[in-house]
């Protein structure tokens, strides 16, 4: 899309955004912070929040017509979100199917997958969840255990995942599992699951900040449909690193963004004569953290200009998702720092929501180096694909 | 690498070609064992492909690529320290005279600008910075008379034309051109680190023409030191990223216990925060020239931004070089120890990474 085009849509997604937005949840989106759908579900303005941008098929605006989406070109995606930022709107659709499997099986998945699952993930009514981790295979995936056996009509899969977000709530499952013991990468399938089906136990796990969307889930004797395969048996290592850019592309998303710290810090501080903030030390270190944040928002901007203009990008999101945990990391930090023993409380009498929450998203903030590959695992893999340096010698030689 | 339009695309072929080819390091090792400091063979090559009219309108012979286009040169400039006045001379001067110039100023220097006859320097900066500009402008017989000290100034020596900074009467801030070879203008050279051309000027009861003041005082001055550092920041991007290629060159190529050094994790890492740098620095960088091409309202935060980021980025880039590459790094014969002094000397130009977040936290309301 360009100039009138961009203009017309500008427009009409501000006068519908106005319309079609719950002023209720403005700048108060729960389900990226969380990734906790349930929670929002419970609230009727969510819901209706959902439907609507269902019905406008900008859930999934870039997605084809015939699977609920809207058939924007980039810039056109960037214009609704511009206006949807304006205003502290989000996409409500936003969770793990649409930001991993969806582009995932609209590279990979047969006429008849898409047909089934995408429409279901535009309109935020199937949720998703990611069967990858496992108790002993984490930052080295490719040594996952979880059997898939071919019984001929069926797969019978056997075995245990762990880290499965929203696993206790999701309809779905996507999950790799080995099709072969022989070999390591070149033994994995990737899966689709019904959760469902008959053998499928999941377990919340309680994290640090109280949060309990991740599952333990077990799989005992699970049959799985032949054509819920995506890809072919034993190539679905390529389709994994295929999904976890995209994963990788969504978590360094918006990592800068947050309002300004600088009212908070007027507020808490205040100003010296020269109207500066009064604490020195504080000011120092919170200058030199909206200046990371300004300049990864720069970057963002600036991949996202090339990518749309062709030029080649993907082997900076390794990168790109350790700059935005480093930039998340830091503001909740100076958000502790910043509300002193305010900051303390777990839960009220004696606290504000907000000072509890800001406590909550300091101890989830953690979780964002150690995700989707941990800030270790992106930085070996910028070394070997980005730099092109050697592999190392493996342990024990 | 920004998305570039096929002009702009050219250009940056064209000066990386000719960086490669003319103006390896080795010309930069000998231009600081030079007296002039600078290779006016090399000068008169670039002058030919027009990169001194980057900035000059054509309507006086330029080609008016404005800031962005300047800064595709000079990026590719700092990969090889190629030392010329064409920062001072293509940038600052030519937007000096562009934007404060009277008609009768623009049409006698721009195109001579343009053509690479002309080298300007800009005389600004003093020896205690902090008590403002002390250099005045008093009535003389005819016009005014100049006195004052300036240091350092950079391409002083192969300056033909001044820009100088001064007090008038009022105590207005004021910027004059000053013909370099004028009676009273005393130049002595600076050896500095880098071994480019900078000098102290001392300018003794210099008489000066009321219709050399370009109109704009402090705001052009503070508009020309932004278009320099934007420009400069832009150079020093390119440094940090030949320095880091060589050193990712020699982590692929050196043995140590049997494997190659950049098979370490220890190292790896390292260089990825490097190369996460550089990606940060791009990002502001070319915000920042793109702002002044535009005249954004917050050029002089992206600016400082860029300004910042790339004093930080080039100076940890340099250390790396010197740390990675070991014993070697720290002789004179290896290119590591010409990045890292050349990293110092810019970032002490036209303010520090310490300055620029002090003026950005001013400008954002921290």
């Amino acid at each position: 899309m360009t100039g009138a085009s961009l203009d017309a849509l500008r427009a009409e997604a501000r006068e519908w955004l106005a319309a079609n937005f719950p002023p209720s949840l403005a700048f108060k989106n729960p389900v990226p912070y969380q990734n906790h759908a349930p929670y929002a579900e419970g609230d009727a303005d969510w819901r209706l929040w959902r439907d609507r941008m269902a019905e406008k098929r900008w859930g999934a605006p870039g997605w084809p017509e015939i699977y609920g989406g809207a058939a924007l070109d980039r810039a056109g995606i960037k214009v609704l979100a511009e206006e949807m930022r304006r205003i502290g709107a989000f996409n409500p659709m936003k969770m793990t199917g649409y930001t991993m499997l969806g582009p995932t099986l609209l590279e990979y998945g047969t006429e008849a997958q898409k047909a089934q699952h995408l429409p279901g993930i535009a309109s935020g009514r199937v949720r998703w969840c990611q069967g990858f981790s496992e108790p002993g295979a984490g930052s080295d995936l490719a040594s996952l255990q979880t059997r898939c056996t071919d019984m001929g009509d069926h797969w019978l899969v056997e075995g245990q995942k762990v880290w499965t977000s929203g696993a206790n709530h999701a309809d779905w499952c996507f999950a790799l599992v080995r099709t072969d013991t022989s070999v390591k990468q070149r033994g994995i399938s990737f899966l689709l699951i019904d959760m469902r089906s008959e053998g499928v136990e999941t377990r919340p796990i309680t994290l640090i900040s109280g949060s309990t969307h991740f599952c333990e889930m077990f799989l005992n004797a699970v049959k799985v449909p032949k054509e819920n395969l995506v890809g072919r048996v034993n190539e679905g290592w390529g389709v994994a690193k295929r999904l976890l850019q995209f994963e990788r592309d969504s978590l360094s998303e918006g990592r800068g963004e947050g309002r300004s710290l600088l009212p908070i810090a007027r507020d808490r501080i205040g100003v010296n004569a020269a109207g500066e903030l009064a604490d020195a030390d504080l000011r120092t270190r919170l200058v030199g953290h909206a200046m990371r944040a300004h300049a990864y928002n720069l970057t963002q901007d600036r991949i996202g200009a090339e990518a749309k203009a062709g030029l080649p990008t993907a082997q900076l999101v390794p990168m790109l998702k350790n700059l935005g945990s480093d930039v998340a990391q830091m503001r909740a930090e100076l958000v502790m720092e910043l509300l002193g023993t305010r900051g303390l409380g777990w839960s009220g009498p004696g606290f504000t929501d907000e000072e509890m929450e800001a406590a909550r998203q300091w101890l989830h903030a953690r979780a964002f180096s150690i995700y989707g590959g941990s800030y270790e695992i992106q930085n070996n893999i910028a070394a070997k694909r980005t730099l092109g340096l050697p592999d190392p010698k493996p342990i024990g030689c | 690498m920004a998305v570039l339009t096929e002009e702009q695309a050219m250009l940056r072929d064209m000066a990386s070609e000719w960086v490669r080819d003319r103006a390896p390091v080795t010309a930069a090792r000998a231009a600081a064992r030079s007296e002039q400091r600078y290779d006016p063979a090399l000068w008169a090559e670039m002058a030919g492909m027009g990169w001194c009219g980057v900035l000059v309108p054509e309507a006086h012979g330029g080609a008016d690529f404005g800031c962005v286009g300047f800064g595709i040169v000079q990026e590719e400039l700092g990969r090889t320290l190629v030392a010329s006045p064409l920062l001072s001379t293509a940038l600052i001067g030519a937007s000096a005279i562009r934007l404060g110039g009277s008609a009768e100023q623009q049409a006698n220097w721009l195109p001579r600008i343009a053509a690479g006859e002309v080298v300007v320097a800009l005389a600004v900066e003093e020896e205690t910075p902090d008590a403002g500009t002390a250099a005045m402008l008093t009535a003389g017989s005819e016009g005014w008379r100049l006195d004052g000290r300036k240091t350092p100034v950079l391409d002083a020596l192969a300056a033909d034309l001044l820009i100088v900074s001064a007090r008038d009467e009022d105590g207005s801030l004021r910027l004059v051109t000053v013909d370099a070879a004028a009676e009273g203008v005393g130049i002595s050279p600076l050896d500095r680190l880098d071994g480019r051309d900078a000098a102290t000027i001392d300018f003794a009861g210099v008489p000066v023409d009321r219709a050399a003041a370009l109109d704009g005082g402090a705001e052009l001055l503070e508009h020309l030191l932004d278009r320099g550092r934007a420009a400069l920041a832009a150079e020093m991007m390119g440094t940090a990223a030949q320095a880091f290629e060589t050193t990712l060159d020699y982590l692929k190529t050196r043995v140590q216990f049997g494997q190659l050094i950049g098979s370490f994790q220890a190292l790896q890492h390292r260089a990825v925060a490097m190369q996460a740098e550089l990606i940060m620095t791009r990002s502001a960088v070319e915000a920042a020239l793109a702002a002044i091409d535009a005249g954004a309202e917050d050029a002089s935060m992206l600016v400082s931004l860029a300004k910042a980021l790339a004093g930080d980025t080039l100076r940890l880039i340099a250390r790396e070089m010197v740390q990675m590459h070991g014993g070697i790094g720290m002789t004179e014969e290896h290119d590591a120890g010409l990045y890292f002094k050349r990293a110092a000397v810019t970032d002490a130009t036209w303010g520090h990474a310490g300055f620029h977040r002090n003026r950005y936290a001013r400008l954002a309301g921290y």
